[in-house]
């Protein structure tokens, strides 16, 4: 008790001294300390890639369990699985790269199949698709994980406040697609619809309730009549998780119409910029599908060929909304799609006319 | 559905990270105890002075213990309520039920108990709860 006396005075002093010291040591320290923040923000975000890439093995080897009866453990199958790569082909030469990229997409959807089937012997076909895409959402969990980590790795070995600079900034949006990959894996594992089966559901709307045949590749066309016109509608084969190759389909649509085809009208999920309503419906021009081109080549092309106008319709979502289960607003939208649709057709095509309406999208849960 | 639960390995908190915390809350409460010494001194200066210390520490430890704790408490994979909306074409009858494996839209399901006709799932969706924030520009 006895400095207590004389406190005042000592405290200014270390006061003063304190000051000093924290501003020398900013002078020389202040980049290693912010970078070490930075550190500890990645390895927080880190962990939890972890936790959810770990979950992701988990419920997929679960429901590979449930539903596959296989006679051994999955586990050690499903971690090559989750390991596997594709290498796109080489571009020095573009010419015919579509069609190597399309070989390529086409070997790789057959092994995981396979694959699929081996791990799962007792799943049927729809089944088999709806694991073939609760792995593949597993597999971009790990990818995710690893490509950080290697990042958060690399800047702490080398102490370089670029390398963790870069890698914290852009973070947000990792973890954002993390977590929409994440709620994807029970989405795919109960087989229930997701926002990106927008246009499939579109399609599966105006289909229903009239025969249809299928056409390749994993894809059903049904003729419907609409407002006099006469629409040949295509979607991926539901109720399975499947995207179908709707390039392929409106190519064999138009060929075996003679290229009679007045208007081509494309439905999708369109990824919304922030500020936009979810659900929200915007209609343009030319051909709305995403993926690696592929299928976007090949629907131009054809068109081109025989000079057919198209038109596109999508539905508003980011993409947390897009891989995971539909949101009531995505669903509810499903109507006013629909008569959107029907005044590009009464705006754009005559009585009598053919046209082809394509709803683009992952079809898991909807059926025709 | 339930919540996905948070596994062992990320339960943990640092160890590290926990002793600085109670170190500080340590000396936070001996500031305390000290402003209330200096105060009975009749330093009253010192003791204020003190007293600020000791509450900002003791506010600075609580609060990083409970940030590391909702960052554990933050790592789960949220599940949400699926709902299956099931539908008689001809009577109009409409019922919204669970989401059970199995279900697709436009699967045909049991008759109708008004009708003989078949129930169809008609919409399969999630409700988000939350509002999302609206910027007004």
């Amino acid at each position: 008790m006895a400095f207590l006396a004389t406190g005042g005075d000592i405290i200014s002093q270390i006061i003063y001294a304190a000051s000093m010291m924290l501003f020398v040591v900013f002078m020389f320290y202040g980049q290693r300390i912010q970078m070490y923040v930075m550190i500890r923000e990645v390895e927080a975000s880190l962990y939890k890639l972890k936790f959810i890439k770990e979950e992701g093995r988990k419920i997929a080897i679960e429901t590979l369990k449930e539903i596959g009866k296989p006679t051994v453990d999955p586990s050690a199958r499903v971690d090559r699985f989750l390991e596997y790569f594709t290498i796109s082909p080489q571009s020095m030469d573009p010419a015919g790269i579509v069609y190597k990229l399309d070989h390529i997409l086409d070997v790789r959807d057959t092994r995981l199949k396979d694959e699929v089937k081996l791990m799962a012997p007792a799943s049927d076909e729809i089944q088999v698709n709806n694991l073939e895409n609760t792995l593949e959402a597993a597999m971009a969990l790990t990818y995710i994980y690893k490509v950080v980590r290697h990042y958060y790795i690399q800047g702490k070995k080398t102490l370089s406040l670029y390398t963790i600079m870069q890698l914290q900034m852009i973070l947000p949006l990792v973890m954002k697609e993390a977590e929409a990959y994440a709620s994807a894996l029970k989405a795919f594992a109960y087989g229930q619809p997701i926002g990106d089966g927008a246009g499939p559901l579109v399609a599966a709307k105006l289909m229903y309730g009239y025969e249809n045949r299928k056409v390749p590749k994993d894809c059903v066309v049904a003729t419907v009549p609409i407002e006099g016109r006469t629409a040949l509608i295509i979607k991926a084969e539901g109720p399975g998780g499947n995207v179908g190759k709707p390039g392929d389909a409106v190519q064999t649509v138009i060929e075996e119409n003679e290229g009679k085809i007045a208007n081509v009208i494309m439905i999708d999920a369109g990824l919304k910029l922030e500020g936009e309503i979810v659900g929200e419906i915007s209609d343009g021009i030319g051909a709305a599908i995403g993926g690696p081109g592929v299928d976007q080549y090949k629907i131009e092309e054809s068109i081109a060929k025989y000079q057919i106008p198209i038109n596109a319709v999508i539905v508003k979502e980011d993409i947390g909304d897009a891989v995971s289960p539909m949101r009531k607003e995505i669903s509810d939208s499903i109507d006013k799609v629909i008569e959107r649709v029907k005044n590009v057709i009464l705006e754009r095509t005559k009585e009598g006319d053919k046209i082809i309406i394509v709803g683009v999208g992952n079809t898991i849960g909807i059926g025709q | 559905m339930e919540e996905t639960k948070p596994t062992s390995t990320a339960d943990k908190i640092s160890t590290y990270l926990v002793t600085i915390i109670m170190i500080v809350l340590a000396l936070s409460i001996v500031a305390l105890l000290w402003s209330v010494m200096a105060f009975s001194a009749g330093q009253v200066e010192y003791a204020g002075f003190l007293l600020i210390v000791g509450f900002m520490a003791m506010a600075l430890s609580v609060y990083m213990l409970f940030q590391s704790r909702r960052r554990v408490s933050n790592l789960k994979i949220d599940t949400p309520k699926t709902m299956t909306t099931v539908e008689c074409k001809k009577c109009g009858i409409k019922t919204v039920r669970e989401f059970q494996r199995g279900d697709y839209v436009y699967k045909e399901l049991e008759k109708c108990q008004k009708c003989d006709d078949k129930m169809l799932v008609t919409a399969i969706y999630r409700e988000v709860k939350e509002k999302e924030k609206v910027y007004n520009v």
